[in-house]
């Protein structure tokens, strides 16, 4: 296997790594307690080139690649997850599928100022009663002359307190399930559109989250992204790819729990020496830097994959479920390490341990990643 | 075929190594599948298909073709090891114990004399090698190691006793260690390339075991043996750090072993699945039997990557601990892998008619030999906390 890191790749993690530490750190911990949404952060990524990494560079982006998309992802989560998935969403939930499925006024309207980090994007699928089953959609979308009128409730949107644009599925005719479903580009001030306030959550508690709900919202024809009915093909396909983000997010996180735990046990001494001297905590690093690498290798395979235009939508599910549930191990183990200490949010690890459980939950919950790869290995081949 | 290993495996095998793994693959199963299931009940060593893989050229396929290797890199390796072990671990490990653990150790260590006298010979194809490193006194704690050896005029004379040698009863060489030096710990500790006839040099009876049963593990029993003072590999007092740089690459090759297992108790799993119908339906269709199946596929691919990655960065200063965590945790994957599998295969799986009660004896060592998961463990630590 050939994965290795190019010159341009290296000079972006080290470059990424930096800003991380500089303007990223100082103020994970606060906005994590106080909700306080990046937006910061965001601006300054934007113009970093960091909103639309992946983005052809003649619609505002970096003109990179998915690996480089990927370690952008995971050195922004290793300092603050909920930036991390700020950016996760804007990269691979909005301005990805944009660029797939947009018409050349919508990648010059909405991508262009999307990826420069001027405008922020939100996803809205989940609704309600359609999670980990998103044809059960019931936001319509009914056709009147050049416009759609569009009603619904949306939740647990990522990004949705403070994007200026939502990508919404809604559906043209009920009766079809996912056949109806159909994807809009909608301006967050848009008549009719209104969001809900900050929803405290267990962990990446800045990522502002909350409920969207759309009442008689006119949209025109020429905002529908892609053709009526394609929404569940636009939304599938996108998440495919948003996996690969999310894996990379919790490689993040696990990355950064792992070393503040091996940097605690070097400095903390117990029975008069550092615990890293003893062999029960030397075991649980070396696990945790096994599972870690195999996720990360994982990931940047499933990178490699959509890259090269190749099937990707099993290895990006092997790679979230791994990297999901390997961050939820490693992340525990760096809390045990620590002890006490490790409970209390003065220490960082408290954090990456409730930061990593969402990662098992959103953009497909493990169990819809078992259902993707079971259907490849036993269905399909 | 279920599972296209290379279509899952993504990040591109090159062209030729890709030819080499179809090459490998063919022969497999049309030279070694047939009868794997008796060798592995009679306990039989199988001479000739060793035979036919050397013809091949994978006996010293690593090794500098100045001296008639095949000049092929650790990723090679790993392929091959990997199809191989997919279908018959017992041959895998005879061939990865020649190649890694014995070429490789005189070739990285040896001297121009030595290896122009032995390797053409291990690269004939004709021809095994060992390693004699364990004694019944010393498994994970290589430096306590009681064999000695000293020199007398022109020849080194070695004593003691070796443990679980693979080969052992087959091989024409073993790379062995004994102590020159009593006082020094294992600073004390020289390598040696010691002959099969070398007199005074005897192979006890071959051990049974719980699996890789069509593989040879033998006592060596060293007393009174004579080898030529030109066949100390390194300098005298170098044996250990021979002998652990010889684990971290030889690691390789059991990760890969690992994943060959893993990957045949994964198509054994999911052949089962899609043919077995209980309560109506296919036992496929249960999502029970599906989740398990993804999870077992998902533990495969992360394997596969380590074990490539830790090969294809070899020559780095990571080398040892990707190693280390590739061997940890692919062996720690296939054995719950053969649990799962046998599981999904219930009664049926615990009847030796069934492929996959063999696999589940067989990976069961993976975890031990070549250094246990508790050794790798202390490898990846003293790495991270340098």
């Amino acid at each position: 296997m050939r994965i290795e890191l190019n010159e341009e790749q290296k000079l972006l993690r080290d470059s990424v790594r930096e800003f991380a530490e500089e303007e990223v750190r100082p103020r994970a911990k606060e906005i994590d307690q106080s909700g306080e949404f990046p937006r910061q952060f965001y601006q300054q990524a934007g113009e970093l080139g960091l909103a639309g990494v992946a983005v052809p560079e003649e619609y505002g982006g970096a003109g990179m690649d998915t690996l480089a998309y990927c370690l952008v992802i995971e050195e922004v989560s290793r300092v603050c997850a909920s930036s991390g998935v700020v950016l996760s969403v804007n990269n691979s939930l909005v301005c990805d599928p944009l660029l797939k499925f947009g018409s050349e006024e919508q990648k010059r309207d909405y991508l262009t100022p999307l990826a420069r980090g001027q405008l922020l994007g939100c996803f809205a699928l989940t609704e309600p009663e359609a999670g980990s089953d998103p044809a059960a959609i019931r936001s319509t979308a009914v056709r009147d002359g050049d416009e759609y009128i569009i009603n619904g409730n949306k939740l647990f949107i990522t990004n949705g307190t403070d994007a200026d644009i939502a990508l919404v599925f809604a559906s043209v005719d009920l009766e079809k399930r996912h056949q109806g479903i159909t994807a809009f580009v909608v301006p967050a001030d848009t008549p009719g559109y209104s969001r809900g306030g900050h929803e405290y959550k267990l962990g990446v508690n800045a990522s502002g989250t909350t409920e969207l709900a759309f009442e008689d919202m006119r949209v025109p024809v020429e905002q529908r992204l892609g053709e009526e009915g394609e929404g569940f093909k636009v939304a599938m396909s996108t998440l495919d790819a948003g996996r690969v983000g999310i894996a990379a997010q919790a490689v993040g996180i696990a990355q950064g729990a792992f070393e503040e735990a091996l940097a605690y046990s070097q400095e903390r001494q117990q029975f008069g020496k550092p615990i890293a001297e003893f062999q029960a905590i030397q075991f649980y690093l070396a696990d945790m830097s096994t599972e870690l690498d195999a996720a990360r290798l994982l990931a940047w395979k499933a990178a490699w994959a959509k890259e090269h235009k190749k099937r990707f939508s099993l290895e990006a599910a092997q790679a979230k479920l791994f990297a999901s549930e390997m961050a939820q191990r490693v992340t525990n183990k760096a809390l045990q390490i620590h002890g006490g200490y490790g409970y209390i949010r003065e220490y960082n690890v408290e954090r990456f341990f409730r930061d990593a459980r969402i990662t098992e939950i959103y953009e497909g919950t493990s169990e819809i990643q078992k259902m993707v790869i079971s259907s490849w290995v036993l269905d399909r081949s | 075929m279920t599972v296209d290993s290379d279509a899952v495996a993504g990040p591109r095998l090159k062209e030729e190594q890709a030819l080499l793994r179809d090459e490998v693959r063919r022969f497999a199963e049309e030279r070694i599948r047939p009868g794997v299931g008796e060798r592995d009940r009679e306990h039989r060593f199988p001479t000739e298909i060793l035979r036919e893989l050397g013809a091949m050229g994978l006996i010293g396929m690593m090794v500098d073709e100045a001296y008639g290797g095949g000049g092929l890199d650790s990723l090679a390796n790993v392929i091959v090891i990997e199809e191989i072990a997919r279908v018959c671990p017992s041959i895998a490990v005879s061939l990865s114990v020649t190649n890694s653990v014995c070429c490789w150790p005189i070739e990285a260590f040896g001297s121009d004399e030595l290896k122009g006298r032995v390797l053409p010979i291990l690269t004939s194809g004709e021809v095994l090698g060992g390693f004699a490193l364990t004694e019944p006194g010393s498994g994970s704690d290589a430096g306590g190691l009681k064999t000695t050896a000293h020199s007398e005029g022109e020849e080194w004379v070695l004593n003691g006793e070796k443990a679980w040698i693979t080969n052992a009863g087959a091989a024409r060489f073993f790379v062995t260690f004994a102590r020159t030096d009593q006082a020094s710990g294992k600073r004390g500790i020289s390598a040696f390339v010691v002959p099969a006839e070398a007199p005074g040099l005897s192979v006890g009876p071959a051990e049974e075991k719980l699996g890789l049963r069509a593989s040879l593990t033998a006592p060596v029993i060293l007393d009174q043996c004579r080898i030529p003072r030109g066949n100390l590999l390194g300098g005298e007092g170098q044996g250990f750090k021979i002998a652990l740089a010889t684990l971290d690459h030889s690691r390789l090759g059991i990760a890969a072993q690992a994943v060959g297992i893993h990957q045949r108790a994964l198509e054994l799993a999911v052949d089962y699945a899609r043919q077995r119908e209980q309560f109506g339906k296919l036992i496929a269709e249960f999502q029970a039997v599906r989740f398990a199946i993804a999870e077992m596929a998902t533990q495969l691919e992360a394997a596969r990557c380590l074990t490539r990655a830790a090969a294809f960065a070899e020559k780095t200063k990571q080398a040892g601990r990707l190693a280390a965590q590739a061997k940890l945790f692919a062996s720690e994957a296939a054995n719950q892998a053969c649990w799962d599998s046998l599981q999904i295969h219930g009664g049926n799986g615990f009847s030796d008619e069934y492929e996959i009660s063999r696999l589940y004896r067989d990976v069961r060592v993976t975890t031990i030999y070549e250094g246990t998961s508790e050794m790798q463990r202390l490898v990846i630590a003293r790495h991270l906390l340098q």
